[in-house]
């Protein structure tokens, strides 16, 4: 089991040929991703990185029956290349870029949403199933198969509990990095519900920030249908109201999306929060003893 | 992004927004030129001076003065010229205002009752759609109306598909209670008001007040416009428009070297990478009993001129005691990050307070031993906890 990605998946990526997707797409090869192909428009017909290279996603599809994509687009074009996969029938895409203007992702949005299509980010570092596949840019030692789901707003936050539990000897089922930015694809609570259906997942790790309602919604619906332990550790107590910190989404707007007022309502749902990030793996040891 | 008041109603007037016409002045005798202008471009025989920095409640600071005669546009511009200007936006000791603007007087008697309404633009990040938030409560805070008469605040929500549509303009129109020719002037107004929120990326649009004249117009007398900074690509031209001037210093010493940095209050300057992690960061270093002195993520390359660019704005910061250096090394190697660490130091020379450099992830213990054989005024740490428990130390 595992959650959304696994070693049967097969995989293709958007910007195959460009500097970044080039380098991840070798990482994810390397860590036993089953890289199917990718997808440069213009640049159809060759092999890069011994795979094939296709000018449009759906050409992509029938050639290599690719359920998974994922995007290292520059930001001006990523908003597109996500709807080319949502329309070529993807299942899941899984997109990198940074910087994708809001006003392009309000139309991504809906346009996926109507549509058999899951995003996961953008603006974030991928999804990762331990020891199967890597579809992300993730550093992939740091994995161990194990018993923990870890979804998470952040990347090198992320990296920090994934660590912190393979040290603990626990080990991941399913990471994923759904994204700082204001507008993503699969939530906070998308992912938690994915984790409780899966057999393998026995704890569940939720990294949060500032910010939105994602981490409040989750713990409405954990409160009400959770079952595994989670434990979660919310970043920027320390962060002045009304500025954006590093992630385009994570900045105070209210009173009800401080790191506190988010604590605060896990807690009231049952959720274990750690104050500090480095009782994260720790925490979830003490639990799945 | 954020834009000037007379930068953002520039824009708008490019959409056919109506606005409330001004010129910008930086001396008391160009305010005067600008009050003569705007006389024969309106026939305005008053002016409002307004001063323009980045905040809002600048009335009640005493930053936007009328002036009935040229002689009253020198004195008033002169007042507002140069003075520290106090709202409840600014920092305490406010804002240096630089610059005014020389508007035409749009609340002159006519046969219809004037009006004030509230506008604005934005995404609604629940739902993400754009929404337009409106309410006939205009001209005051609309926090407070919220608070009060919750009531009194409509939003209408745009499809993303199919765009504002006529009914909407029709609907907002209707709800600030209009008719006749000012209800025309209101749903062009919307329209146009969309359209240029659409048309330059902004993330957010306050026009407070959207003023019906006396003679049933619909104007914009004040504009606050952000613009997504992820849009900037493609508006070169509002790229420029950004001032600095109001933006805190370091920020945009950092802003140049491509570092995200946010200045805070604090005493423990701090250098991460990525975004989440140096949230973390900054609440280990509260946990630890000292204060952030910074946010600041130096992104995924952290090499050496990155580091020392980032440690050189930190050092100016005379409130500091100490630096907490925290890399995740992934994709980066911690040996070559802390290589980096090494040769900032020795670029920048003496640094007067302690640094903590915590480096976990690849080849981490190798970039310990470097660091520990650095000879340098440096301490190592792997785990976040011993970091955590180094700047406990410090503080002590």
């Amino acid at each position: 089991m595992s959650i959304l990605v696994n070693k049967n998946s097969r995989i293709l990526v958007q910007g195959f040929t460009g500097s970044e997707g080039t380098f991840h797409a070798g990482q994810m090869i390397e860590y036993g991703t089953n890289v199917v192909g990718g997808v440069t428009p213009g640049k159809g017909g060759q092999l890069h990185l011994e795979r094939p290279v296709f000018n449009s996603v759906s050409e992509a599809v029938a050639e290599t029956g690719a359920d998974v994509s994922i995007i290292f687009v520059p930001p001006a074009f990523a908003g597109d290349a996500i709807m080319e996969a949502a329309e070529a029938g993807i299942g899941l895409v899984v997109a990198i870029t940074e910087g994708i203007p809001v006003k392009d992702m309000i139309v991504v949005n809906d346009y996926i949403k109507d549509r058999e299509t899951r995003l996961i980010g953008p603006n974030c570092p991928g999804i990762i199933t331990a020891e199967e596949a890597k579809v992300g840019i993730m550093p992939g030692f740091i994995f161990k198969k194990g018993p923990v789901g870890i979804v998470s707003k952040s990347g090198t936050l992320t990296y920090e509990a994934v660590d912190q539990t393979t040290k603990a000897g626990l080990g991941q089922t399913t990471a994923i990095g759904i994204g700082g930015d204001p507008i993503i694809g699969t939530t906070t609570l998308d992912a938690i519900k994915l984790f409780e259906a899966d057999g393998e997942t026995e704890g569940i790790i939720m990294i949060g920030e500032i910010g939105g309602n994602l981490e409040a919604k989750a713990a409405a619906w954990i409160k009400e249908n959770g079952t595994k332990p989670v434990v979660a550790f919310i970043a920027g107590e320390t962060a002045p109201k009304g500025r954006t910190m590093g992630h385009a989404g994570a900045i105070v707007s209210g009173a009800d999306d401080t790191a506190t007022a988010k604590k605060n309502i896990l807690r009231e749902s049952g959720v274990y929060v750690v104050d500090s990030p480095a009782d994260i793996g720790k925490t979830m040891a003490g639990l799945l003893k | 992004m954020n834009l000037h008041e007379y930068q953002g109603k520039e824009l708008l007037k490019g959409f056919g927004v109506a606005i409330q016409e001004g010129i910008v002045a930086d001396t008391p005798d160009g305010a005067v030129e600008a009050a003569k202008k705007i006389s024969l471009q309106t026939g305005t025989e008053w002016w409002v001076i307004k001063a323009q920095i980045h905040a809002g409640g600048r009335g009640k600071g005493g930053g936007v003065k009328l002036a009935k005669s040229l002689d009253e546009v020198r004195e008033k511009a002169d007042e507002i010229l140069g003075m520290m200007l106090i709202t409840p936006q600014t920092p305490k000791e406010g804002k240096l205002v630089r610059k005014v603007l020389i508007a035409q007087d749009v609340y002159y008697p006519g046969p219809s009752e004037r009006e004030e309404y509230y506008m604005s633009v934005l995404m609604d990040r629940e739902k993400a759609k754009n929404i337009i938030m409106y309410s006939p409560e205009g001209g005051t805070d609309i926090e407070a109306v919220a608070e009060k008469s919750p009531e009194k605040i409509f939003k209408e929500e745009i499809d993303p598909a199919i765009g504002l549509q006529a009914f909407q303009a029709r609907k907002i129109a209707f709800n600030l209670g209009l008719s006749g020719q000012a209800f025309k002037e209101m749903t062009k107004f919307v329209f146009s008001l969309y359209n240029a929120y659409l048309g330059i990326d902004a993330s957010l649009f306050e026009i407070n007040p959207v003023l019906k004249t006396s003679d049933d117009k619909i104007i914009a007398v004040d504009s606050k416009v952000r613009i997504d900074n992820s849009g900037l690509f493609r508006h070169k031209d509002i790229a420029a428009m950004r001032d600095t001037s109001e933006e805190d210093p370091m920020e945009v010493k950092a802003s140049d070297a491509g570092l995200s940095y946010v200045k805070l209050d604090g005493n423990v300057g701090c250098m991460v990478n990525g975004a989440g992690l140096a949230m973390s960061t900054m609440d280990i270093i509260k946990l630890s009993g000292g204060n952030p002195a910074n946010f600041l993520d130096v992104g995924g390359t952290a090499d050496a001129e990155r580091v020392e660019k980032g440690l050189r704005i930190i050092l100016d910061d005379p409130n500091i005691k100490g630096i907490l250096i925290n890399i995740f090394g992934g994709i980066v190697r911690c040996d070559r990050v802390a290589q980096g660490v090494i040769d900032a130091y020795n670029s920048i020379g003496e640094i007067p307070v302690p640094i903590i450099v915590r480096l976990q992830g690849t080849n981490a213990e190798e970039a310990k031993v470097l660091i520990d054989e650095s000879g340098l005024k440096v301490h190592s740490a792997i785990t976040l906890q011993d970091a955590a428990d180094r700047v406990k130390e410090l503080v002590s």
